[in-house]
């Protein structure tokens, strides 16, 4: 019976589907909340980071990643593991920085836009923009500032979708007053 | 196991963000049925009649979103059923906590919302409600409605 035997590929499917489908509405719902394009790209980058702070223990927890010694570690984990694990797709981490401060993901395929089309009238739409709040979240709470943005988008006509990540400091930890 | 996880998140954060949201989530969660249900659908055979209908939803839809069946259909064979699922899977990652039982009505809300908009794409129209028994315990009521 064909519905028995595609059971588990098509509920492998279906889960990614469900997220990509959920997003996609969160996104619909957001343009009709919100007046311009600039300002749904703003709640979904505060939704990414709020995302991302609590992300990242799911992350620490699951993956037994260590300390990172230095940003090219940090670069490859993100790549390799984070973006494997929720997402799926592994990126290539190119386009290196000669301070070594500032590098690329490359994204192949974009599991968020499966089946989406940007209307004409939201072209100023970064709609991947969660992305960028998860990442600068998550980092934040390993002592991280980074600023992350898109600079290719295959839904605004690019040929893939590049994520540039610039490391802007370490954010010293918070020590409680009164301790020595 | 994780896209469940990432959706937990964004479901809540959107909740954070907006008070009186519960219509809203309702709606996305239509929006979402209405797209799985025609991918996970478009090479199965037609449904018989409504209860073959309900018991796919229980069955197949359940099992793929959520990852069990659900435990138990009940009907009264006039248009309305009662679907219980014993540990739904959106509540059991809320804490039992008080302070988080608030928040239970929004995710089922999107369930309810999946639910209606799986059954609008199968030509059944539907008006879905929830409510939490003991937690992680909760029933979705559909009532069909004949167009």
């Amino acid at each position: 019976m064909s519905r028995q035997s595609n059971r588990t590929t098509d509920s492998k499917k279906m889960n990614s589907e469900l997220f990509t489908l959920t997003y996609g509405a969160l996104v619909t719902q957001l343009c009709k909340d919100y007046e311009n394009d600039e300002e749904v790209n703003k709640q979904l980058d505060k939704m990414g980071y709020n995302i991302g702070v609590r992300l990242i223990e799911d992350f620490l927890a699951r993956s037994s990643v260590g300390r990172c010694h230095d940003f090219r570690e940090t670069a490859d984990v993100i790549a390799k593991v984070a973006f494997k694990m929720y997402l799926g797709v592994t990126p290539s981490v190119t386009n290196w920085s000669p301070a070594g401060d500032e590098f690329s993901l490359i994204l192949e395929s974009n599991p968020l836009v499966d089946f989406v089309e940007l209307p004409d009238n939201h072209s100023n739409l970064v709609y991947s923009s969660l992305l960028c709040g998860v990442l600068k979240g998550a980092l934040e709470m390993v002592q991280m500032a980074v600023d992350v943005r898109f600079a290719q988008d295959t839904l605004r006509g690019d040929n893939v979708t590049e994520i540039r990540m610039k490391f802007i400091k370490r954010i010293e930890e918070n020590v409680p007053a009164g301790d020595e | 196991m994780s896209q469940c996880c990432m959706l937990n998140y964004v479901v809540k954060c959107f909740v954070q963000e907006n008070g009186r949201c519960v219509s809203k989530l309702e709606n996305m969660g239509f929006r979402v049925g209405q797209g799985l249900i025609e991918r996970f659908t478009k090479d199965t055979p037609r449904f018989k009649d409504e209860l073959d209908v309900m018991k796919f939803i229980c069955k197949d839809f359940w099992t793929s979103v959520f990852k069990k069946q659900i435990d138990n259909l009940r009907t009264n064979h006039q248009g309305i059923y009662v679907l219980q699922d014993n540990k739904f899977r959106l509540l059991t990652q809320l804490s039992a906590g008080k302070q988080h039982l608030e928040h239970a009505p929004k995710f089922l809300a999107f369930t309810c919302g999946l639910v209606r908009g799986a059954l609008s794409n199968l030509g059944v129209k539907s008006i879905v409600t929830a409510e939490v028994s003991v937690m992680p315990a909760c029933k979705f009521q559909v009532m069909i409605q004949k167009m």
